[in-house]
This record gives structure tokens, sequence and C-alpha cells, in this order.
């Protein structure tokens, strides 16, 4: 590492809420962005000992090689159930679930839907990329209308396979949840309302108030045939008029956090 | 403590309690739900963790997450339940976390029916999941058996770091008879060094059943085996009885079991050299002292309430010595000792 002079402020630098391992993930893929603010969160709130997260499915899985922390890798849908599991035997903790749209929205509905329910006081990071990652790019529930997937040739048909699954505007109707939020990790600007999501979502957790869940906007150059760049104007032009931004449901209690 | 009348599924339920569940994960499911009701009020009154899950997915998944914590954490269920949890059972398995399942075997198969069986007996002994492994399968014969299997459970669960199952059946869930619960364990219970509890002053702790390397991923299985086969040379249990100078030598587990030692005594009454071996372990099954009896023994009787599952395992382990007979019934129905020892004159 190279020295900083004595005069100089360190104002960046590897959350300790990291291990310093190379990420698997593509390049352009925004996971590790998400990582990093998941890990400047922790950071901040000094909680990264005292610490559990739960692992998904897709391309997430190895996320226990990055976060600098105790963590347990769920079958695939069910972290939610396992974050509660270790949440109700460890109230003191911070718990947390990662888990992507083809996790999340579709094998894993029943496990989240019910964990939302029961207020449960974990969080869930939840990256919708419109497709399945890790599997080779095939049709997610979030898939656009029209999307090519190698499971969706055509371009995906509502009629045959339905409309994207809107997990944020799910979460606005239930009781349990505290702060339900979508944000995209697109460009700057909206990497840093992400952050500011996530540490209002933990915050949520620290103070017991229930079940907080921040879905983040994200890429997948390598499934999409397209260049990072390229990705990144896509999504923006694409997804997120299908899946609109902001809270869809913050409590009394949340909305006066300060964050 | 005194002896008390006691139904099945309470009593598991309340010894579990006893002997220090910290957190059970349920769904109701006939006809075990007595279980999950019971410990509805009992573990809340504990200042204890009971959730009625979403599913028996969610609830073993709930299980895995607590197991990963090393608190005594169980769930219950019955055959359609049980096939739902094979997923998390697997999981558990692999990340070698202790965690113990009651299945109160019904009839089958699909939705089957409420009725005593033991049709779950290939599932829980030889595929509780998919990958290479077996939990540990005790099998109870009685209300008391049942409760002290508990202990057992979740000991051999922890000594191990394994998944153990507690097979019993609709019979033994439903029957009400005297039997004794143990006292109160000291609780809580201290956690053990391995469990995720949060990385403080220490490198982080990662619990998982994945290692994408071959290489890797064998030197898992090969621990696990070895593991397995440790579990093979100390754990094995079975009761005998009538063995020494038995001719015809009745083979039977849990409720059929019970069944097979009233048809030997009234067989013994009628002058037959008739003796009853009653495995307590299914995986590891007592096949080495089977072997020893096949030698002295004209034929051997198995009785289920199947269409034949663990009849294979004695085979194995009497390896043609002396021919093997099966007797079952199916469908939710309990032979009743007359039959057997009707089975037994005809050989």
């Amino acid at each position: 590492m190279s020295a900083i002079p004595e005069t100089m402020e360190r104002i960046y630098q590897y959350p300790d809420s990291l291990t310093r391992a190379n990420t698997h993930y593509c390049p352009g893929c925004t996971h590790g962005v998400i990582h990093r603010l998941v890990a400047e969160v922790l950071d901040e709130l000094g909680v990264r000992e005292q610490t559990i997260g739960v692992a998904p499915v897709g391309c997430a899985v190895l996320a226990y090689n990055y976060f600098n922390m105790d963590f347990v890798e769920a079958p695939h849908g069910r972290a939610p159930a396992m974050a509660t599991g270790i949440k109700r035997t460890n109230p003191d903790k911070v718990v947390f679930t990662y888990q992507g749209d083809g996790d999340l929205a579709a094998i894993g509905t029943n496990e989240i839907l019910h964990a939302a329910h029961r207020g449960e006081h974990i969080t869930t990071i939840f990256v919708n990329n419109a497709i399945y990652g890790m599997t080779g790019g095939q049709m997610a529930p979030t898939t656009l209308p029209g999307q090519k997937t190698t499971s969706s040739p055509f371009g995906r048909d509502p009629k045959i396979a339905g409309m994207p699954v809107h997990i944020s505007e799910i979460m606005a109707v239930i009781p349990g949840v505290v702060y339900a939020t979508r944000q995209a990790t697109l460009d700057l600007a909206g990497i840093n309302k992400t952050r500011k999501a996530i540490k209002r979502a933990f915050l949520a957790q620290l103070q017991g108030l229930g079940f907080s869940i921040v879905e983040v906007l994200s890429t997948c150059p390598t499934n999409w045939n397209m260049d990072p760049w390229a990705a990144m104007q896509w999504a923006k032009e694409n997804m997120i008029p299908q899946f609109p931004l902001g809270d869809t449901r913050v409590s009394d209690e949340v909305a006066a956090l300060k964050v | 403590m005194a002896k008390e009348l006691l139904k099945g599924n309470e009593a598991f339920a309340e010894a579990a309690i006893r002997y220090g569940l910290e957190a059970y994960f349920g769904y109701p499911i006939t006809p075990q739900s007595e279980a999950l009701e019971h410990l509805a009020r009992r573990m809340v009154e504990e200042n204890r963790v009971f959730i009625q899950a979403e599913s028996e997915l969610g609830a073993i998944n709930m299980v895995y997450g607590a197991a990963c914590c090393g608190v005594r954490t169980m769930a219950s269920t019955s055959g359609p339940g049980f096939s739902l949890m094979e997923e998390g059972l697997s999981y558990i398995a692999g990340s070698e976390v202790p965690a113990v399942v009651v299945n109160m075997q019904r009839g089958g198969p699909g939705l089957g029916n409420i009725q005593p069986s033991q049709s779950d007996y290939f599932l829980m002994t030889k595929s509780a999941g998919h990958g290479d492994f077996h939990p540990l399968v005790l099998a109870p014969a009685s209300v008391q058996e049942l409760i002290d299997m508990m202990g057992l459970a979740f000991d051999l669960a922890e000594k191990y770091r394994t998944l153990v199952l507690v097979a019993g059946d609709g019979s033994l869930g439903q029957m009400m008879e005297s039997a004794e619960l143990p006292p109160m364990q000291p609780f809580p219970r201290p956690r053990p060094d391995w469990a995720v509890s949060g990385a403080k002053g220490r490198k982080p702790h990662i619990i998982t059943s994945l290692d994408l390397s071959p290489e890797g991923l064998e030197r898992i299985n090969l621990r696990l085996q070895a593991k397995l086969a440790e579990i093979q040379q100390h754990e094995i249990r079975w009761k005998e009885y009538e063995t020494a100078d038995a001719e015809i030598l009745l083979v039977a587990y849990g409720t059929t079991g019970r069944i097979c030692l009233s048809a030997m005594r009234e067989a013994r009454k009628q002058g037959l050299k008739v003796g009853l071996f009653r495995p307590q372990t299914l995986w590891p099954f007592p096949a080495a002292r089977l072997h020893e009896l096949a030698g002295q023994t004209r034929a051997m009787l198995v009785a289920e309430m199947n269409a034949g599952q663990m009849v294979e395992d004695v085979r194995l382990a009497v390896a043609g010595q002396t021919p093997v007979h099966f007797y079952g019934r199916l469908g939710g129905i309990v032979p009743l000792s007359d039959e057997i020892l009707a089975e037994v004159k005809k050989l």
C-alpha cells in the first residue's frame, strides 16, 4: 500500500466488512458495487462483528468469500427461512439475506412473503437484473416483456410467461414490512441513493422495527450480450420504466430514522 | 419424576423441551400435529423459539438456520411433509450441523391417509435427500422409548454434528401410555465454538455445503463417509428377546416390533421357539448381530407396515444363511399379533 502523506486525510479505503478476495463477478456486473455498499454500511454502523449473512443460490452464492463476517449458505430461495431460524435464536445479532431475482422472486416467493409477513427483524438485499445469471441467462420472473433469454429465445411472451414480478410493490402491502424500496446501481447518483437505502434498512433492523428490503436494479452484461456501458443504458431505458424507483413502504418509525 | 399417562406426540414434544430444545419449527400435519400444538404453548411458556412455518420447506430451513447457530433445534412431520423437508435435510447433512426431525409415518404414497405406516423406511435410511449421506435413524417402540430417544437424538446430533431422525408412526404418535418424562435440563445450553454467532474478535465462520472443485468436494465427502463409518462403529442399537434358543426369529422395528413381541410371547406359550430382534437404530442397521443370529435360526420373519423395505437390509445382513420371509400390511393397516403368529406357524 502506498504511503499517504500525514497532511492528507484518508477518505476512501477498503471496508473492514469485505475480505480482500477477488470476486468472480463478470466485468460490469454491479454485485461488487452492492457488496461494497452493504459492507460500508455495516462498517459505518459498527456491527460487522455481530452480523450473520445468508447467501443465496445464484451469482452471489459465494458472497461469503467476499463479506468478512459470519455467513451461511442457503438452499435456493430459502435464505429468509434460514435467516428466520438465525435471528430468532440470536435476536441481538444483525441478520441479512442477499438474494437475486431467480432466488427471491421465483423459487423463494413463499419464504420471502412469509418472513416479511411475520415481520422478521431481518434485512433483505434483493438484486434484480431481470435474468438468471449463474445458470447461463434463462428467463427470470423479472425478465421484461419481449426480452430474449436462453429460455425465452423469441422474447418473453406475457401470454405464456406472464408479466414481470414486482417484489417491492408486493412488499408495500405487507404489514410486517417497515421499509421497502427499489433503487438502482446504474450511475453514481443511484449508487449513493442505494447506499442510503441500505443504511436505512439496517437501521430499521437495529431499532427492532420489523422486516426491511432493498431491491436494487442491476445489470448482467454477460447474459444480456452487451458491454457494461450498454447494459447500464439498457437497464435505465428498459428496466426502470418497468420497475419504477423509489420507496414503496416506509413506516412512520422508519421515516423518523436519522440516516 | 413420576409416571404419567402421556400421548406419544405430546410426550416427545415435552421431552424435547426438557432435553434442551431451544427452537422448534413445524407445520401442521396429521398424525403429528399434537406435537406442534403442545410446543406452541410450552415453548412460549419457557421463553424459547416456536414458529409455525409457511410450509415444511420453510420449517426445515428455519431448523437449518438455527442449527448453524449450534442450538438444539428440531422439526416434526409425517410422510408428505418429510418429502418436502428432504431438500433441507440434504443441506443439513452436507454442511454438518446438528438437527433432529421426527417423522410420524402415515400411509402413502401421495396423500395416502393418516393411519400408521412404516412406508418411509427407504426414505429415511437411504434417501433422505440428494447426495451421498445417511442420517442416523432412531426407531422407538413405546412412548417411554420415544421420550428417551429424544435425548439420545440431540446428544448424537451434537456429538457427530449430524442429522438424526426419529422414525415413529401414527400409532406411536397417537397412543397414550404410562411413561416418565426426564427432569428439565439446565437452559440455555452453551453454544459450540464452530457456530455462527458474529465474528467478534475471531475469523468469520462460514457454514456451507458448496465446494465447486471436485477434489475439494471429494475430500468433504470422504470426511462425511469417515464420520458415518464412525457412527456405524459406535451407535448401532437393538433389542433381543428370547434369541438364545430361537429357531424362528422375528425381525421388526417400532410399532411392528411391539406387535411381534406379543406374537412371540403367545408362540412361546404354545411351545414354539420364537425370538424377536428389534432394531432401535435403522441406520446404522444392526447387520452384524443379525448375521450372527442367522447362523443359529431356521428361518426369519420380517414384519413391517409396508410392502417390504427393512427386509432388504435383513437379507443383506443374513446373506443367504437362512430363509428370510416377509409379512407386511399396507395402506395404514396395523397387523394383529395373531396374523404374525399365523405366519410363524407357516414356516
